[in-house]
């Protein structure tokens, strides 16, 4: 073995010296990042007089097709930007009870939205959705029909109770009288939808608009009509909202024609 | 710490920012000592699905503590005793999970342990599935902790003077017995810090267990996971649990600042 003992006690310092500004040059990079991002949406509604950011809580499987949602509205309200922010429907209550600063909230259950009923104004349901399976390409474990899912030894990823998915999924399974043994209850049904995209998981129960989403990562086995749900979203004005007006606009835009096409388009069903 | 250090007054321009910088930390801290449920603190700490975390967590980090301190303590004395080709790649790469965000860790850990990753395969052929078992929970606190005691050791043993390893290499010790009997006594002070942070973070470990190993009660869900899942219906007992872990984390802090980190430091 090499025991060389060359200068360790003086050369560790100088080593030390530079790796501590090495460790922060990427820190500065993200903070620059932001940085960039404020100014840019900052002056994106310069031209006009009234320059407004909506910031708009909303459930996690509404990611993608709100992103297209909020650049379709800036379209048609100059000078307004959305901002989203995406999470599990009950971390989002929690955030608001927490004192999070937001105009909207959309949740993708009716008992979340009315768990915050004291922080908002009237929900409008805007879409509806229903639950599938959704397995690896391959589907290794032969996942066929819902019962399947009761298989001994079978990697099935779940959303957790707390969240709607996770309740919905409890329910397509009682319904139809299925025991399964979930191996993981995910924070949010993109999680779960990660985890079998990843092929970590055999099976997972996520909306079907997520299983879309996924397109060819993700072999889609449908839940017949009769053990489905039917979940709701909802979406509300918040009291303490920083622009009301705009914040009620969104909402009754969401139920217009734009948004009711873009969320046809994702595999949304109407409300 | 000498007087002398002591007499200047600090200027007022250091102090104010210093105290602002005090306060910022202090605060969330107390906000969760005045939000602690008190009244039923002892009742929901000793719920089932608690105590059933906690047992969890322990052994979680108690197996990666185990684990770090096989693997870590050789890497820490090759890095500082040895210079082998790549040294500074490998400083890198044990550096590297200390500033990754634990979820990017997570995903990683996914695509090279993970069923479909890397080393999956050859893994299941043991029967070893990592993901989503508690064995895959050791795994992500290890990746994030260990990092921790290596560079703490590897410090320490920079800068223990090497003629007591020379003096018993040339009383005929060989590498390990002179490791055993000479190196690691030293060392202990430094061991104890190292492997005591090392522990505490692989307590807190939260962002790479959730992405990697899952969320399963009993199985995979320990404290953090706990708290964060808790903080959607129950905040109260989030905060409890919360404050519990503080106590802990608080606990190992001064535990080695009274007994330990003062040895380290140099000149006293």
């Amino acid at each position: 073995m090499p025991r060389t003992r060359t200068p360790v006690p003086t050369h560790t310092p100088t080593r030390r010296a530079r790796l501590l500004p090495a460790l922060l040059v990427p820190a500065a990079l993200v903070l620059a990042g932001c940085g960039a991002d404020d100014g840019a949406s900052g002056s994106d509604g310069g031209g006009g007089g009234s320059e407004v950011t909506l910031t708009v809580l909303a459930a996690a499987s509404l990611t993608d097709v709100f992103e297209e949602a909020g650049a379709a509205y800036e379209e048609e309200r100059p000078g307004t930007t959305v901002r989203f922010s995406f999470a599990g429907s009950q971390e989002l209550v929690a955030q608001l009870n927490g004192g999070a600063p937001a105009d909207v909230l959309v949740t993708a259950d009716t008992d979340t939205m009315a768990s915050a009923a004291e922080l908002t104004g009237e929900p409008e349901t805007i879409a509806r959705n229903e639950l599938t399976i959704v397995t690896p390409p391959d589907n290794p474990a032969g996942v066929e029909e819902l019962a399947d899912l009761g298989e001994p030894g079978l990697r099935l990823v779940l959303a957790a109770p707390e969240v709607p998915a996770g309740r919905y999924g409890q329910e397509v399974l009682r319904e139809r009288g299925v025991e399964a043994e979930p191996v993981s209850l995910e924070s949010s049904v993109r999680a779960v939808l990660g985890k079998v995209r990843l092929g970590e998981a055999d099976a997972g129960l996520v909306y079907a608009t997520d299983a879309a989403v996924a397109g060819d990562d993700v072999r889609t086995v449908p839940i017949p009509e009769e053990w489905n749900v039917l979940a709701a979203y909802p979406a509300a004005a918040l009291n303490e909202a920083e622009h009301p007006d705009e914040a009620a606009d969104f909402v009754s835009w969401l139920n217009g024609e734009t948004a009711r096409g873009l969320l046809a388009d994702a595999g949304f069903l109407a409300p | 710490m000498s007087p002398g250090a002591r007499r200047r007054r600090p200027p007022l321009a250091l102090a104010l920012p210093a105290l602002l910088a005090v306060a910022f930390l202090a605060v969330p801290l107390l906000g969760v000592l005045v939000d602690a449920p008190w009244g039923d603190l002892g009742a929901r700490l000793t719920e089932p699905a608690v105590t059933e975390a906690l047992r969890l967590s322990l052994l979680v980090s108690g197996w990666a503590l185990l684990l770090s301190l096989l693997l870590g303590v050789p890497l820490a004395w090759l890095l500082a005793r040895t210079d082998f080709p790549g040294r500074t790649l490998v400083r890198c790469l044990v550096i590297l999970p200390m500033v990754l965000p634990p979820t990017v860790a997570g995903v990683a850990l996914a695509q090279g342990f993970g069923r479909r990753g890397l080393l999956g395969e050859q893994l299941e052929r043991f029967g070893w599935t990592l993901s989503f078992s508690t064995a895959g929970a050791v795994v992500a606190a290890t990746f994030v902790a260990m990092p921790f005691l290596v560079i703490s050791l590897e410090g320490a043993l920079g800068g223990i003077e090497p003629h007591f390893e020379e003096a018993a290499a040339t009383m005929g010790a060989g590498p390990l017995r002179t490791l055993w009997l000479v190196t690691l006594p030293m060392l202990r002070p430094a061991l104890a810090a190292g492997a005591a942070l090392c522990w505490a973070r692989a307590l807190g470990e939260f962002g790479a267990t959730i992405t990697f190993a899952g969320n399963l009660p009993g199985t995979t869900q320990t404290l953090p996971l706990k708290v964060y899942l808790l903080l959607q219906d129950d905040p109260a007992g989030a905060t409890a649990v919360s404050l519990l872990l503080l106590v802990v984390a608080a606990g190992v802090l001064i535990t080695l600042r009274g007994r330990w980190v003062g040895v380290l430091q140099p000149g006293r």
